[in-house]
């Protein structure tokens, strides 16, 4: 049986997908949904046609800034078994490939953004870009165990853009979506840090799981999932809130800080007992947690012209 | 001379030639539908002058 995407010369030939795997699809799917929720909780309406362009530019932005952490990462991602099938440790693609795709799309995003939305949302994109692409994974990323708290910022710009996108400002409600994702992140990819174990002890990367070890980690865990609580709560009192958010954030809050004391209760020999059955469990109500707090504001912005969304 | 053998390896490239062209088509596409939608939006009261025109004409 042969490879049937080598040439004659025996070297892989990249597919459209392999270029796709670049842009981090996963994280571009979060990144649209936040940035079009944060839209459509702003108090200002935008035509349809500017909505569509604006998310999709946001999206490529993400996408290309996802490139260029690919192409800077490689000698790391070759490491990690969480990331040696990514494009170019793999070989589908070169690393010049990479970075030529990223810049390329990062232009070209932030440029139809100014001209879709407005110039601040771009302006605000490039910004996000930078502070993924070199920041976080040039900078950051090797350099201290806050790299999770600092970059997960990058994360947590796409419903300020969104904001931006319809009201051309910044606001407090814009800055709490942001909040929100950036309280988020280090419980996530801690719980994370715990079951992947040596990955990032292999890769050199100074995780907080290597730099201070296990225990912290789970001390820092259920540290942040209570200013999270707070904070994701506290929210729901606010103008993007109402009932069905404060519902929502009430019961998913309760899970999660429920998740975060189990994992501080445990040591390494329950967990590999179980093969860190309970930080997996953490980690996946982590992706629902998110999804369904921006899905509850979402709700309270789309029934709100009913007079059901809301506090009035 | 042109190469007439067709190889499995040209099928490849088709597709993901394919697959690029459409995207720069859709990209075309979006971009005047954009501009139309941005032109006929307008609210010419906001350009330079737009305001004293509006004045004057009234």
């Amino acid at each position: 049986m042969t490879d049937t995407s080598t040439t004659h010369s025996g070297e892989y030939e990249a597919q459209l997908g392999d270029y796709f795997a670049l842009l981090k699809p996963r994280v571009m799917q979060l990144v649209v949904f936040t940035a079009l929720v944060g839209m459509l909780a702003a108090p200002t309406s935008v035509h349809p046609v500017v909505a569509f362009a604006s998310i999709l530019f946001v999206a490529i932005g993400a996408g290309a800034s996802g490139a260029l952490n690919m192409w800077w990462d490689a000698d790391i991602d070759a490491i990690m078994r969480r990331t040696a099938n990514r494009p170019i440790p793999s070989g589908r693609v070169q690393p010049g490939e990479a970075l030529a795709i990223g810049v390329a799309l990062s232009g070209l995003s932030v440029m139809m953004l100014g001209l879709a939305a407005n110039l601040l949302a771009a302006g605000m994109l490039l910004f996000t870009i930078l502070f993924y692409a070199v920041f976080y994974s040039m900078w950051l990323k090797r350099l201290t165990p806050q790299n999770i708290v600092i970059g997960g910022a990058a994360g947590a710009f796409p419903p300020v853009i969104g904001w931006i996108i319809a009201t051309g400002s910044f606001s407090v409600e814009a800055w709490l979506m942001f909040a929100l994702i950036f309280m988020w992140t280090p419980p996530h990819f801690w719980a994370l840090a715990l079951f992947m174990r040596n990955d990032y002890d292999d890769a050199k990367v100074p995780m907080l799981t290597v730099t201070h070890g296990r225990r912290s980690t789970r001390r820092h865990i259920l540290a942040y999932t209570v200013l999270l609580v707070i904070l994701a709560i506290g929210t729901g009192f606010t103008s993007i809130g109402g009932p069905i958010y404060l519902t929502a954030a009430v019961v998913l809050n309760v899970l999660f800080l429920i998740g975060a004391i189990r994992i501080w209760k445990r040591d390494e020999d329950d967990s590999e007992a179980d093969n860190f059955l309970i930080e997996r469990k953490f980690f996946r109500l982590s992706l629902w947690y998110l999804f369904l707090h921006f899905g509850a504001i979402l709700a309270e912005a789309t029934l709100r012209p009913y007079g059901f969304g809301g506090w009035s | 001379m042109t190469i007439r053998a067709e190889h499995e390896i040209h099928t490849r490239r088709r597709g993901r030639n394919l697959g690029i062209g459409l995207m720069l088509g859709g990209f075309v596409l979006l971009v005047m539908v954009l501009t139309y939608v941005k032109i006929t939006n307008i609210d010419f009261n906001d350009l330079p002058g737009g305001a004293v025109q509006t004045q004057e004409s009234s």
